[in-house]
Formats: structure tokens, sequence, C-alpha cells
């Protein structure tokens, strides 16, 4: 019933597409849309959490797709909780385009694929068996794709549409193979019938990494990551939320489905692959996101950053699941979850607050913005509530999940495996550094776009933004405070997923007394985000009425003093790249090989100095060059083959029929 | 009857940081002067600096906005609630279960989140230079710390202070590992604090300020509690220290006054050693360059992390 429910839902969410297809030059045609896509947003949000509370609903067998295979869809825990990250996105989404979307110059570039997008991830979430699966995959991805060209006079962004075209290819097919492997000669291609198929002891590794590298790069996994900080901002604010957000995420629950679900008990060295490459991915995601000064792109490398902080907790389970420790891994599973459920809202909002900010003033660039906490301020103390949860600072929502991630590295020494014990705690000392690295770039993000002064005329005359995208930041931002604050219950929600998956879920901790979280034992460590909250708020109102009552209250405005010679140029301030520097001087020689070259004049020589800073990107140039190198090169070499006479053609057509028949005899 | 106790013992610790903050601050100042051959000011100057900041009006730069208003509070009472939930005199803190280490650790995070910010809001590059070197010296600083706490709590079996200062009074022995989180623990309480050789509390040399040149716009009430809230930063790495390194002393769970007497007074002894131990380091050293500070930050996550590994191999490290 449940799972009807949800399949009809997608189908109208197809509907509005075809609708939006029809409509969109229309006046009304993108409230329409959008107002239908939050509605059935909403509905399906609705069908998640009773999948959640109902433990699944029942398999449904469509006569779609291959013959004698059938579509097969299904709500189970997991998948309900997926469905759940996914419409609270789309509903959010949908919210803010209403009135986002007035602003968008060619509606008909955004309307149509907007809904579809949505019901592609939607489909992949529910799909029971490998081709639907990989169809709505490839939906969802062709539907993103267009999104990202919207703007496609830019040739930034086709280029960035080219990229991620390129490398969602490459993912789907990853994930083909993978599920080739899975359905093995007999074209078992049902879950359930995958599940129950005994496997090849040769096999599982290979489909862990086949999974890793198809489910990775739509996650942005480094080094597979390259195409994600061009596409995600290329696109409109609201669809770069949702792709940030939420397809991410439906990635992550690609890598569970597989690994966790159908691939069956682990080995004990996958959850060293994971574990190594979601570390790295964790730092190296948030010192890009340092290194940049367009808003949309800080942020989009910071979905990097958050994605392996995502693995870390699934790296972990993997682990305590390989040794047979369920309750740990019940906890580390609970803590990658939970920062998947987090992350979507933090990193929507956020992105919907440069989305505000870019309507306002038409600048991504933070180098030209600054002081719009003056001009825009409900924005922008939505996007500080997001930059403090996305900091992972208490008492939001962000430090939770990281605090169950440090708890669950902190069970592993009991782990027997030795190199196990060797790169558990590297890996939480990276996830400590990407935590700190994360607040220091939120200062940065925060700092130049909202405070000091304004930069640039634009960004002087910036207004505040529509109700319809203000109500959905401040949404989003008291979701963040409320799972800050009453984690347990978010943790009670995940459990019939990791019930699902590892077998036991983490202890109920509804029954806790203040409503801490207790992960393990209360002597151990417990967390009680609602007290915290509760005792700052306390304290500092106490000061407050405190100094109030017995100091002074008045105040007088003046000019800044800066020591005495305040400067009333605004280009006197600090700028985004002049406030990582530190950062990169410490860390950017290892990661990116920077390097500051100095032209200095002579005496005399009229030409201004000038200081270059060169980054490199490890990724791209160690692996996406050289392949690109070699593409190039081949096909120049074969495109002699085009220009041949027609006798030539005969002649290389008569030597590949000899060669074809010589292979065949040798063969025989 | 052990609730209200345990109220009485929260609370009373609660009052007891915030009063005796201003104090250690006051006996570094003069022991420092001291040492250096100069009177120094009164023990009681910081007391005396705070009543004059909170009776004097507070002069705002034209563009300060709401959050330049706002955060001093909010910086302090992040620095207090933390401050509070560190044992001081005794285990047996009503609220401990309320935040572990790691959770004080980020507490004390959001602060300097905020204070970062607010070095930005005005638009001056005093306040940006501050800033940003805070966050580079807290990139290096907050993993450090997390890596010693890690080391703590593999030992201890918990994050919770107050099962560690139990657990560390119940077993006292040398161990590798715990001289290393030791070590580790003073270099980033001295970069937390802006304390010599990392930052220098009495300069307003321009280009070596970090912490001064964050609060620089501040005056009147609103610096008052931004120095109280540094003294409070002071006071809760010393306790920590204490707590965990010489826990001997600490009243446990449910105690009687008599031992909390002893508690009070064996604390405000470990402070005054403390402190007196930091004047004497501070007096022996240079300040360092801002690009060496990340080496020697680098060296306390070096030692944490060295600590946590060797735990991770045997837990008779």
């Amino acid at each position: 019933m449940l799972t009807v429910a949800a399949l009809v839902g997608v189908a109208v969410l197809l509907g509005v597409g075809v609708f939006g297809v029809i409509a969109s030059r229309m006046e009304e045609a993108s409230r329409l849309v959008y107002g239908c896509s939050l509605v059935v947003c909403l509905a399906l949000l609705a069908v998640a959490a009773a999948g959640l509370t109902a433990g699944g609903g029942t398999e449904i067998n469509l006569p779609l797709g291959l013959p004698l295979v059938g579509a097969h869809f299904r709500i189970d825990p997991l998948s309900a909780f997926f469905l759940a990250v996914v419409d609270l996105g789309g509903a959010a989404a949908s919210l803010y385009a209403l009135g986002y979307g007035e602003h968008e110059a060619t509606p008909w570039r955004v309307l149509p694929f907007f809904p579809a997008f949505l019901a592609g991830m939607n489909l992949t979430v529910l799909a029971a068996d490998a081709f639907s699966f990989l169809l709505a995959w490839e939906f969802m991805s062709l539907s993103s794709w267009a999104l990202v060209n919207t703007r496609h006079q830019d040739a930034e962004n086709t280029r960035a549409g080219y990229i991620y075209l390129v490398m969602a290819s490459f993912g789907t097919l990853s994930l083909l193979l993978a599920f080739g492997l899975l359905a093995g000669p007999t074209g078992g291609y049902a879950f359930q019938v995958i599940r129950e198929a005994t496997h090849p002891a040769w096999m599982p590794g290979l489909v862990l990494v086949l999974a890793l590298v198809g489910a990775g790069s739509k996650a942005g996994l480094v080094p597979l990551h390259v195409w994600l900080p061009l596409a995600h901002p290329a696109a409109p604010s609201h669809v770069s939320a949702l792709m940030s957000g939420v397809m991410t995420k439906v990635a992550v629950y690609g890598f569970i489905r597989i690994v966790f679900d159908l691939l069956g008990p682990p080995a004990w060295w996958w959850s060293i692959l994971v574990l190594v490459l979601a570390g790295v991915t964790a730092v190296m995601g948030v010192l890009y996101a340092l290194m940049q000064h367009d808003l949309k792109r800080l942020l989009a490398y910071h979905t990097v950053e958050n994605i392996g902080i995502i693995f870390i907790g699934l790296g972990l389970s993997l682990a305590f699941r390989a040794h047979g420790m369920a309750a740990a891994a019940a906890l580390a599973l609970t803590a990658g979850l939970f920062h998947v459920f987090n992350h979507s809202l933090f990193k929507s909002l956020l992105f919907f607050g440069a989305g505000a900010v870019q309507t306002a003033t038409g600048e991504r660039d933070m180098e030209h913005l600054g002081g719009l906490i003056h001009r825009m301020p409900q924005t922008a103390f939505a996007f500080l509530v997001g930059c403090v949860a996305i900091s992972a600072l208490p008492p939001l929502n962000g430090f939770v999940s990281e605090w169950l991630t440090f708890q669950a590295i902190l069970l592993s020494p009991q782990l027997p495996s030795w190199v196990l014990k060797f790169i558990v705690p590297v890996v939480g000392a990276l996830l400590a550094l990407s935590a700190s690295l994360a607040a220091a770039c939120f200062v940065k993000a925060f700092g130049v776009t909202f405070l000091g002064r304004a930069r640039t005329p634009a960004a002087e005359r910036a207004s505040e933004t529509d109700p319809w995208s203000r109500a959905t930041m401040f949404g989003f931002a008291g979701l963040c405070f409320l799972a800050g604050i009453l984690p347990g219950f978010v943790i009670d929600g995940i459990g019939p997923a990791t019930q699902q998956l590892v077998g036991e879920p983490m202890p109920v901790q509804a029954g806790t007394p203040w409503l801490s979280i207790v992960p393990v034992a209360a002597s151990r460590s417990s967390y009680n985000g609602l007290l915290v909250f509760v005792f700052i708020a306390v304290s500092a109102l106490f000061a407050a009425r405190f100094i109030h009552r017995f100091g002074s209250h008045a105040l007088r405005r003046g000019p800044p003093w800066d020591c005495g010679f305040p400067d009333p140029s605004p280009a006197t301030q600090y700028t985004a790249s002049s406030f990582a520097q530190p950062i990169r001087r410490v860390f950017g020689p290892a990661a990116f090989r920077a390097r500051e070259r100095l032209d200095m004049p002579p005496p005399g020589d009229m030409r201004p100095a000038r200081l270059s800073i060169e980054l490199t990107d490890r990724a791209w140039h160690g692996i996406y060059a050289p392949v690109t190198h070699a593409v190039e090169t081949t096909a120049l070499k074969l495109n002699r083959f085009q220009f041949l006479t027609i006798r030539q053609y005969l002649s290389v057509v008569f030597v590949a029929l000899v060669g074809l028949l010589v292979v065949v005899a040798i063969w025989q | 009857m052990a609730v209200i106790l345990g109220l009485i013992v929260q609370g009373g610790q609660m009052f007891l940081v915030l009063a005796l903050a201003p104090l250690l601050l006051g006996l570094t100042r003069k022991v420092k002067a001291q040492l250096l051959r100069r009177r120094g000011p009164a023990l009681v100057q910081p007391y005396r600096d705070l009543a004059r900041l909170l009776r004097k009006e507070v002069v705002l730069a034209q563009n300060a906005s709401w959050l330049f208003r706002v955060a001093p509070y909010l910086i302090f009472a992040a620095t207090w609630v933390a401050a509070a939930l560190v044992p001081t005199f005794g285990t047996g803190l009503e609220f401990s279960w309320s935040a572990d280490l790691i959770a004080i650790t980020a507490l004390l995070g959001s602060a300097r989140f905020f204070l970062a910010l607010v070095g930005m809001d005005v638009g001056t590059s005093f306040g940006g230079i501050g800033a940003s070197r805070e966050v580079m010296f807290a990139s290096l600083a907050e993993p450090a710390m997390i890596m010693i706490v890690f080391t703590v709590a593999l030992l201890a079996g918990s994050t919770q202070l107050s099962t560690v200062a139990a657990f560390m009074v119940a077993h006292v022995s040398l161990r590798v590992s715990l001289g290393l989180a030791l070590v580790g623990l003073i270099i980033v309480a001295l970069a937390e604090n802006s304390r010599i050789p990392v930052d220098n509390p009495a300069t307003h040399l321009e280009l070596t300020m970090v912490h001064e040149a964050m609060v620089l716009e501040y005056s009147g009430r609103h610096l008052a509690v931004i120095e109280l809230a540094a003294a409070l930063k002071l006071l809760l790495y010393l306790s920590m220290v204490a707590c965990i390194f010489v826990p001997w002393g600490l009243a446990p769970e449910g105690a009687g006054p008599r031992t909390l007497t002893v508690g009070v007074l064996a604390y405000f002894a470990k402070l005054a050693v403390g402190g007196v131990l930091l004047v004497f380091f501070e007096t022996s050293i240079a300040k360092m360059r801002v690009f060496r500070v990340p080496d020697f930050l680098g060296a306390a996550l070096m030692l944490g992390f060295l600590g946590t590994l060797l735990l991770f191999v045997s837990g008779s490290f």
C-alpha cells in the first residue's frame, strides 16, 4: 500500500514535469509546477514517515522494464529513511523556488526538469531490482545534467555540464558492472534474488570497489569529486541545494544498498579502503573549500568534506560488522545516517542563502560582497545558523553526528585487526582536523559575505529576499536547531534502518532521563543538547540582565577605532583569499603544491608589483589530465581513418575480415 | 537530598569559577611583574578593571551589526558553561553528564567561532588579521585537543570528565601515553589562551596581536564580558589539567562538607601552583613568529596522536 502510494507520487511528479514542458511559457507555470512539487513531496514525506514506523511496505512488481523480470519497487526501512531525506529536501527546494523561481530568466529550461529530477531521486530509492535502480539513477543524472545546463550561455557552465555527464556515465558504468556481477550469469536482477544468491569468493571485493567508484563518483569521494564543485554551483540555487543536499545522499544510499544489503557479510579489508578514502575526502574537501572565493563553489566543496564524514561512519560500521560487533556497527552506521540527515538540512539551507544573496546582489564572488547582515538581516541569521550547524558546533545538529562518529572511533581499539588499529586513529585525527577547518571555512564564508563593509555598490544596494525563500530558510534553520537539541528522536527514527542493515539498532534514546543521548552506557559518554542549549541561553540572559541592571547601558555610535587609523575604503578589509592565507601557508604546500610568486619591479619601474598564487589540483593533474590527454591523442591518431580513399577503406575492411577469420580459426 | 546536594555543588562550582577567574589572572600578572623586577598591579586589579568597564558606556562602530552586540554574551555563556562542567573541587557535578570532554572542547570552539566572526564585523584590517590567525591556530589546536581527549578517554574508558577524574584517582600510575597527553594539553592550553609563545596577552603592537586584534573594537561592558570569558578559559584549562593529571583532593560524589572543604582548598592550591608555573614558563621564553606556531601546535597534534596510537596498540602504555 505504501509502495503504491509512493509510486503514485512519483507518477504525479513525472506528470508535473510533462506539464512543465507544455506550460513553461505560461505566466503562472512556475508557481503551479513548484506548488505541485511541494504538495507531492510533502505527501511522499508522509509515506516515508509511515514506512519508517511500519517497518516498510510490500514489494510490488510492475510489468515494465525487462521482459520476464519486470520492475520491482519496495519501501523498506532503509529506503524509507532516504525517501524522507529526499522529500524533505525536495519540499524545501519547491517552497523556496516559489519565490526564487520568479527571478528565473529562462523558466522553460528549469520547470520540466525540476519535477523529473525529484521523480528520478525518489524512484532510485524505491527501486527493488537492479534494472529499475539503474534506470532511475540514470534518469536522475540526466535530468540534473539538464538543470546544470540551464545557463548554457556561460562557457564555464557548459564545461561543467560536460564533465558532469562524463563522470556520471562513468559512475553508472561501474554500477552496471557491479550489478552485473551481483546478478550473475542467471540474471537474477531483483534485489531479493541477489540477496539469496551465493557468490564466488573473489566477487564481493570486486563489487565493493565498483560500488565505491560508482556511488562515490556521484557522491563526490576524492579523487572522483572533480565534477561536483563545477556542476553544483552552475545550476540555479534551489537545484544546487537539491544536488548537494539530496542527490549526494541518493548516492550514499546506492552504496549502502549494495554494500550493506546486497553483498552479504563484509570482509575485514573492505573497511580499510572505505576509511582511507573517506578520511582523505573529508580533509581535502574542506581544504579545497577554504581556498575558494565563489560562495556556491565553497559550499559545493564542503559537500565533498561532509561526504567524507558520512563515509567514515559507514567504513567504521563495516569494520565493526566484519568483526561481529553489532552494537558498535549500529552506532557507527547511525552516526553516518544521522550525518546524512543533518547534511541534507544545513547544506540545503546554505545553498538557499547563497541563492538569496545571488538574487539580491547578482554576485557569487565573496570578494564583491560584504556587509549584507545590514541589508538582509533575516537571510544572514538563517545562514549563520547553517554555518554554526555545519561547523559541528554545539548545540546544533552537526555536532551530534560528529560526536557519535567520535564515540564510534573510541570503541574501535577492540577491533582485532592490526591494520585497522593503525588506520582508525589516523581517520580520527583527520576527522578532527576537518571539523576544525570547517569552522575556519565558515568563519570566512559568513564573515566575508555578511559582515564587514560592502565591497561593491551591488552589495550596498542589496535588499532582503522574498518571503517564500525566507520561510524555507527559517524552517530548515529550525530543523537544524531541533535535531541538535533533541537528537534522541532522530536516532530512534534511524533505528529501523540500522536494525535492517546490521541486525541491531542503537539503544532506544526516547526513554533516557532529560532526553540525553547515551550511545553505549551512561558512565561512558552522554550528551544532552537540550541542556547545553538551556545552560547557554540562561547564562547569556543572566549576564545580559545583570550587566544592564548593575552596569551601564549607555551606548554611543562612533567611527571604528582600528588602532587610531581607520581607513574609509572597504578595500582595506580582509578578503576571502587573505583570510585563508595563513591556512594556505600551513596546509597548501602539502595539499595543493601551493606556490606564491611575487613579481616585484625594480626601483624606477612603473609597473605594479604582483603576487600570484598557484594551486595545483593533484587529483586533476594526477589522474584526469593524463586520461584526457591519452583519449585526445588516440582520437587524433584515429582521426586519420576518416579521410581515406575508397581503395584504402576497402583494404581496411579486407584486412579486418582476414584478421577476424584468423582469430576465429585460432579460437577453434 | 542527594539531588539537592548535587545541585548545590554544581551551582557553587558555577559561581566559584566565575569569581576565581579574574583572581587567577591577577595572580599571573602579579607574579610576572615580580619576576621582571616590577612591583605589578594588585591581585584584585582585574576585578577593578571589570567593574570600571561595566560602568563605562559602549562606543560602537557605526557599521557594527547586531551580531557584534550579541556575540560577547554568547562567547561568555559558552565559556562559562564549559568551565562549569569541568570538575574543580569535586566530581559529583549534577550536570556533568550533559556534556563530555568532546562537547566541552566543542563549546570552546563555538565561543571561538563567534569571536572570530565579530573580529570581521566592523570591517577593519586588524579584526581580519586577528580572525584569520586565530582560525589558523585553532585548525591545529582543536584536533590536537581531540586527540588528547581520545588518549585520556581510551585510558579511562569514558569521555565523561567525572569518570575520568575518578579513574585517575583510583589508578594512579606513570604512563607514556599520559605523559604525551600532558605535554600536548599544555601546548594547546598556551595557544588557546593566547599566552606566550603563541600570542602575547599584554601586547598592543599591531602586527603581533591575535586575540587582542579581534576584540580591538570592543569597549565598555562588551569588553568586560569578553575579558571575563578569556579569564574563564584560562581557569578552565588549568582546572582541566588539574582534574585529569593531578586529581588528588577531588571530593568524590556525595561527599560531606569536610571533604568538600578539603577539595576546595586543594583546588586553590592547584590553581596557584599552575598559575605560577605558567608565568615561569612564559617569562623564560620568547614569543614565536606567527608561522612558527603551526610547528609548535603540530607537535601537540603529533603527541596526542601518538598517545592515541599507543593506546590503540596496547592498553598498557
